[in-house]
């Protein structure tokens, strides 16, 4: 701490003296070590990682929608994985795997806590750089290599992973059972333990810059809510991603070395495996022990983003500060014992259903919580639409809309017969999905002046969200019904039973929802990268903000502030405050300077302050409007 | 740093970007190229790429009509101001009315869905304990839907109504703990309510009392890539011993012949069952995870390698019956996998049969056993003798069950 606290001062009392140590491209766009940049690479690569991850998508539409159609053009680019322009079922399986791979840990945990918790959390709290930016390059680059190798998979001969997401043994350990499992699975094995090792980098990075690297007066509970969430989806990536890693090393074991972690009594055809004694159930434990605990870490940051932006735009103090980091909190605890859930039909024990049942209905109520405080923060509001707003109450709106049926799925009895349907693709893509993809959207456009110093488009902005808000619901709210009805998730073709015939003509209209979402994001694709080299330039502060990072300068420069780190006096939400003549009023103001808008709450016991304030009223208060 | 550098930096950035994404453009397109010439089809492609062109022309021309209206808006919008005018579209109104409209399409939208699509899901359950699920379902189901309306109609009204007019400041109302407690305190309670019934049920499903006048029908089904096998007990009610060791082209199975309960099992290619008895699954797998499940009657475990499960249920509505409820004379019960086991897994399926017992008698004697003479000769058993021990037991004698090699695990407990 003091030898972080020692770097900061010299890096910058000297910084405006000594200039700039020479900056390459190299060293200032590659392997750059300003958290700024590095945030900037994590969303790029983020971006790209999530079009190809919707394309797969598109493809594995298509096959759903038209299971008898020929697409020539799918031949002239995937090959013989598509062998008279129609897809073949282990590819399809390959889509569905890397589609989901992708968009949960690279799309909405890399390119979502990467971006935003490098961006954030120095600017938030006012320091610097991040506690070691080193580390911080490492994680970006780690990430790259995860997403390199991932993708490489689709360049060799056996195709991708595709056992789907899970990657349960031991389909995904045999490549026998499936094509995908041989070096595809090797390569996705490869690739999730760099990226958990990039996601620790990151985590612990957070953790320590968030506790030792705060400017003079940003305790914790001044600190904005979007930190709170980094912070506190940093401890859950820290806690539970090397368990993972645990489970994956256990699996390259069992598929290269011939161990039997999850292996046991399996014969192949006739062939008889001889390991014996493992559970597959065993890799379920150790996957979901991440796994579930991950779709916190996918959600709570775009929670966090929504809250700063629904304050922000409301013109209002975000409704129930404190409630909202308790069920935070409250939310990070839980969310390490409620992984059984998504085993009740595995054959595990009953009374371990019956436990985990409890407990993930349990954090339904802190989930509640956070949405009815979003609710109270809109209430009597001064709602400025930007597309940053809009596509924060669309958060709200999948929060809702997704959580509720977590209720269906997070009742083991209910589970028996919803289990692996499309209610749970249409559940999950709604709250953690479409949610998390909302929350991170809302960043990017509340926080693109502050990352490229100039603004995008906001009738493109509105575009986007509207063609991408109601694709989103044409496309999952369909597939609730089709899981009601029975039809299991990754199925290539509706064709093989009578029952989902009827389920077809949904299929076609679903599909072509999904191609008009997808076709949505060209909207964003072009403001975002147009905007980077030609968007009109950002004003210093152009939500009208309180947070810290608004008082740096537009154009960027290394640590951040140019001269001392401001000092906080306030928490980050005095928006709209009686007695004050702006609308807002920055972290930064000293309470001397608002001496009409203060509250006795404000000096939290301060005694002498609040001895201050009540002289103050008495000689003030009759020619101000506070007796209202 | 000056800005024109910054902005020639990102200049190259970019180039260098875009030149790396055509090269490997490229380089896939060859790579495309000529892995679609070793197919060599000949298909004919003129017409294909024709569509494809159209499309993409569709969508260039598309995106021109949407630059077009936003330059039209743009230079509209200076007009106004050069002749200083108030703005001349208001895009918080636009915003606001546009979430006060979504709101209403929306609601019907979901009134449509739940009465159309809500009319094409599966028929009433046809298991005992498959109308507690259903019952539990439905009070899950009002709850929610209460809950997804009210919320929804909340949030785009006070969009609409809170949207920035300029004449307003927002009201400055940071926390209110009563409220808090309320809405802390409310869903915990509904929550409760839930987790308690679910609870209930849950309980009633996987521990079961035994009737000892109507002990359960076992029946054993095995898994694989990508078929099921179905094992009855044959006379003696017990579904005999199996060795995943003993497994080949002949003995499928595995099943352990030593073992005297096996000589009678039967194996049928549907599963045929006794309406309002109940039925005891015995649930394995030979290969890779499968999920057994049976959606008309509630009804998923999984099946996995090296452990057995149980599930017990009681069939209520004959197929019969349920052709003439759902109106349907097609219809059939069935079983599927639902749990991603390879390329076959669309696949896997087999139809269930629910009839009354007679008809059930009838159809199980039918059924051939799993013992033959190929299996014989392995196993040292005489060949010519009579086909097993016949109704040496009624089929409900015996509840006890010996088929599991393995009990490392519990699914069910008596």
């Amino acid at each position: 701490m003091s030898t972080i606290s020692l770097h900061d001062t010299h890096n910058h009392d000297s910084h405006d003296d000594h200039g700039h140590h020479k900056e390459t491209f190299l060293t200032k766009y590659v392997f750059s070590q300003d958290h700024k940049m590095i945030a900037k690479q994590f969303l790029i690569t983020g971006i790209i990682m999530a079009v190809i991850a919707m394309g797969l998508s598109i493809l594995f539409r298509l096959q759903l929608a038209w299971p008898d159609t020929n697409f020539p053009i799918l031949e002239t680019f995937l090959g013989t994985w598509a062998e008279g322009g129609r897809i073949k079922p282990d590819f399809y399986l390959a889509l569905v795997t890397i589609h989901g791979t992708i968009m949960v840990f690279f799309v909405l945990t890399a390119g979502l806590s990467g971006t935003f918790s490098n961006l954030l959390i120095p600017l938030q709290i006012g320091a610097r750089d991040m506690a070691s930016p080193f580390l911080n390059m490492l994680s970006y680059w780690f990430f790259f290599g995860a997403c390199v190798i991932m993708m490489s998979s689709f360049f060799i001969q056996t195709g991708p992973a595709s056992a789907g997401w899970t990657v349960y043994p031991p389909l995904s350990a045999l490549p026998t059972a499936i094509k995908g499992s041989a070096l595809g699975m090797t390569l996705w094995l490869i690739s999730m333990i760099m990226f958990v090792a990039s996601s620790l980098m990151g985590g612990i990075n957070y953790v320590s810059t968030v506790l030792n690297m705060r400017t003079k007066g940003m305790d914790l509970w001044k600190m904005p809510l979007t930190i709170w969430a980094f912070f506190l989806t940093a401890i859950l990536g820290i806690l539970s991603f090397p368990v993972l890693v645990a489970g994956v090393v256990l699996l390259i074991f069992d598929r290269s070395f011939g161990t039997s972690f999850y292996l046991s009594d399996i014969v192949m055809g006739t062939q008889v495996l001889p390991n014996e004694g493992g559970s597959p159930i065993l890799w379920q434990h150790l996957f979901w022990f991440l796994g579930h605990p991950e779709v916190y870490i996918v959600i709570m940051p775009a929670l966090g983003i929504s809250s700063e932006v629904i304050s922000v735009n409301s013109r209002k103090p975000i409704f129930g500060y404190h409630a909202m980091i308790y069920s935070l909190i409250g939310i990070t605890v839980l969310s390490f014992i409620v992984w059984g859930h998504h085993m009740f039909v595995t054959g595990m024990n009953p009374l371990l259903g019956g436990v985990f049942m409890i407990t993930t209905l349990i954090i339904a109520v802190p989930s509640a919580v956070k949405t009815f405080n979003y609710l109270a923060t809109l209430w009597r509001g001064n709602i400025k639409f930007t597309p940053a707003m809009l596509f924060a109450i669309g958060l709200v709106s999948f929060f809702i809309s997704g959580g509720l049926t977590g209720i269906f799925l997070g009742n083991a009895s209910l589970d028996i017969n919803l289990h692996d349907t499309y209610f749970v693709v249409a559940h999950f893509h709604l709250v953690m999905g479409s949610a998390a993809i909302f929350g991170m959207l809302a960043g990017v456009y509340h926080w693109y002046p502050k990352m490229f110093g100039r603004m995008m488009s906001s009738k493109l902005g509105y575009l986007h969200f509207w063609l991408t808000f109601i694709s989103a619901y044409l496309v999952f709210f369909p597939l609730h019904f089709l899981g009601l009805d029975g039809v299991p998730r990754r199925y290539y073709a509706f064709t093989e039973f009578e029952f989902m015939q009827k389920w077809l003509t949904v299929n076609v209209f679903v599909t072509w929802a999904a191609i008009i979402g997808a076709l949505a994001q060209v909207a964003f694709l072009w403001n975002f990268f147009y905007n980077i080299f030609r968007g009109k330039k950002a004003p210093q502060n152009p939500w009208e903000s309180n947070t810290l990072e608004w008082t740096t300068p537009v154009e960027h420069l290394h640590g951040n502030w140019p001269g001392e780190i401001p000092t906080v006096y306030r928490w980050p939400y005095d928006y709209s405050k009686p007695g004050s003549e702006a609308d807002f009023i920055p972290q930064t103001v000293p309470f001397s300077q608002t001496m009409s808008s203060n509250m006795p709450h404000d000096f939290e016991g301060n005694t002498e302050s609040e001895r201050i304030q009540r002289e103050w009223e008495a000689k003030n208060v009759p020619a101000t409007e506070k007796l209202d | 740093m000056s800005l024109r550098k910054f902005i020639s930096n990102k200049t190259i950035a970019a180039l260098a970007v875009i030149l790396t994404a055509f090269a490997s453009t490229s380089a896939f397109a060859q790579a495309a190229g000529a892995a679609a010439e070793t197919v060599a089809k000949p298909v004919d492609m003129g017409p294909v790429y024709k569509t494809v062109i159209f499309y993409t022309m569709a969508f260039l021309l598309l995106c021109l009509f949407v630059a077009i209206i936003g330059k039209a808006l743009k230079v509209y919008e200076l007009t106004r101001e050069a002749q200083d005018k108030p703005k001349g579209i208001n895009w918080n109104t636009v915003n606001g009315t546009l979430f006060a409209l979504f709101l209403i399409v929306g609601l019907y939208g979901v009134y449509w869905e739940y009465t159309v699509h809500g009319k094409m899901i599966l028929p009433e359950a046809a298991s005992e304990h498959g109308a507690k699920i259903d019952q539990m379902f439905n009070i899950t189901l009002i709850i929610t839907t209460i809950v997804f309306i009210a919320t929804h109609i909340i949030l785009f009204a006070f969009a609409y109504f809170y949207k920035n007019t300029g004449k307003r400041k927002a009201y400055y109302y940071p926390h209110n703990n009563a409220l808090e407690r309320i809405w802390t305190i409310v869903p915990a309670l509904v929550l409760t309510v839930l987790v308690l019934m679910g609870f209930l049920t849950w309980r009633s499903i996987f521990y079961k009392i035994e009737d000892p006048n109507n002990k359960p029908l076992s029946i054993e089904i095995t898994s694989s890539q990508f078929s099921w096998a179905i094992r009855y007990p044959g006379a003696d009610g017990i579904v005999g011993v199996k060795n995943y060791k003993l497994i080949n082209g002949v003995n499928q199975l595995g099943i352990d012949f030593k073992d005297k309960n096996t000589l009678d099992d039967q194996m049928a290619d549907e599963m045929v069952i006794p309406v309002n008895k109940p039925v005891r699954l015995i649930l394995t797998s030979k290969d890779v995870l499968h999920s057994f499940y049976m959606p008309h009657f509630r009804i998923q475990l999984n099946t996995v390698p090296g452990m057995t499960s149980y599930f017990e249920f009681t069939p209520t509505i004959t197929t019969e019956e349920m052709k003439a409820k759902t109106n349907d004379p097609k219809f059939a019960y069935l079983f599927l996998c639902a749990k991603i086991c390879g390329e076959g897994h669309y696949k896997m399926q087999k139809e269930v049969r629910v009839v009354s017992q007679a008809e059930y008698e009838a159809w199980v004697k039918k059924q051939g056993t799993y013992l033959t003479d190929d299996l014989r000769k392995e196993f040292g058993l005489p060949v010519t003798a009579a086909p097993a021990p016949a109704a040496a037991k009624p089929a409900d004698s015996v509840a006890k069950d010996t088929s599991a090699v393995k009990t490392n695990q519990l699914a069910l407990k008596k």
